[in-house]
């Protein structure tokens, strides 16, 4: 193992925490109940699967606030993903940091937009 | 635990330092490998697709000529790409969020429970994730593609 402490660690690391691989567990079990839910009111509704149906999922005050807790809960697990594979297959710094940032900015842009979007149904 | 000190265990070759080209096109891989790096496979096809299916959700729920838009770019295609180009970065993404849903429920059981991290269940347990994830991929692509 190579030295990893002092002037020398890794400030692209994972902070060496028990928290992030938490998180990732615990966001991952969130969207599992998400997904149920929507399928559940999908197979249990009556009349045909269309835009009625699909927009009216998402009317609730209460499936907006739900809705939005997953995209939050999917930007920090996709970060948490996407920054062990980095750091798994990207040694060079300065290429890390790179995708690093390229990742958290994709991610922003994307729940930014899913977030405007959700509230406009 | 007692098998890997058990003494009669013939030589395996050892792998260090392995050579992308060399070393990982001869290594035979376990069905659990082949779940572990799809697994990582599909988080990344997901994360490479997320605007589309943030463009996805845009469309189909903001309103009905929205949803009209929504349809014809899988019917008649969208910037240039044909339809059925768009149905198969559909079909990719089901396959990635089957893929990464049922794998990703091994691993939390394997992180809740000790007698799942077993030589037995880690195989089993890799052919349930495909033998489920698999067919359901089939039968939804089916679907998208209008074959019933």
């Amino acid at each position: 193992m190579s030295v990893n402490y002092g002037y020398k660690r890794s400030a692209v690391g994972a902070h060496y925490g028990v928290r992030d691989w938490l998180a990732q567990r615990v966001t991952a079990a969130l969207m599992v109940l998400f997904t149920l839910l929507v399928l559940a009111r999908i197979i249990f509704s009556s009349g045909p699967i269309g835009y009625d149906l699909w927009a009216g999922l998402f009317a609730a005050q209460w499936m907006k606030g739900l809705t939005f807790a997953v995209i939050i809960a999917m930007l920090y697990h996709v970060w948490v993903g996407m920054r062990n594979i980095f750091m798994d297959y990207v040694k060079p710094v300065l290429l890390r940091l790179t995708l690093q940032i390229f990742a958290i900015v994709w991610l922003l842009v994307c729940a930014g937009w899913g977030i405007q979007v959700l509230w406009r149904v | 635990m007692t098998e890997l000190a058990s003494p009669q265990r013939p030589k395996r070759p050892e792998f260090r330092n392995i050579n992308a080209f060399k070393d990982l096109t001869t290594y035979r891989m376990t069905p659990a490998a082949w779940v572990s790096i799809l697994h990582r496979g599909s988080g990344v096809i997901m994360f490479i697709l997320m605007p589309f299916v943030i463009w996805m959700f845009d469309t189909s729920i903001s309103s009905e000529i929205s949803f009209g838009h929504f349809k014809d770019a899988f019917n008649s295609g969208m910037l240039g790409l044909p339809g059925f180009l768009w149905k198969l970065a559909a079909l990719a993404l089901i396959w990635a969020y089957l893929h990464h849903f049922v794998a990703g429920l091994r691993h939390l059981w394997m992180d809740l429970s000790h007698d799942a991290v077993t030589k037995e269940f880690g195989k089993s347990s890799a052919f349930a994730t495909l033998a489920v994830s698999l067919p359901l991929t089939l039968v939804l692509g089916a679907k998208l593609f209008g074959l019933y």
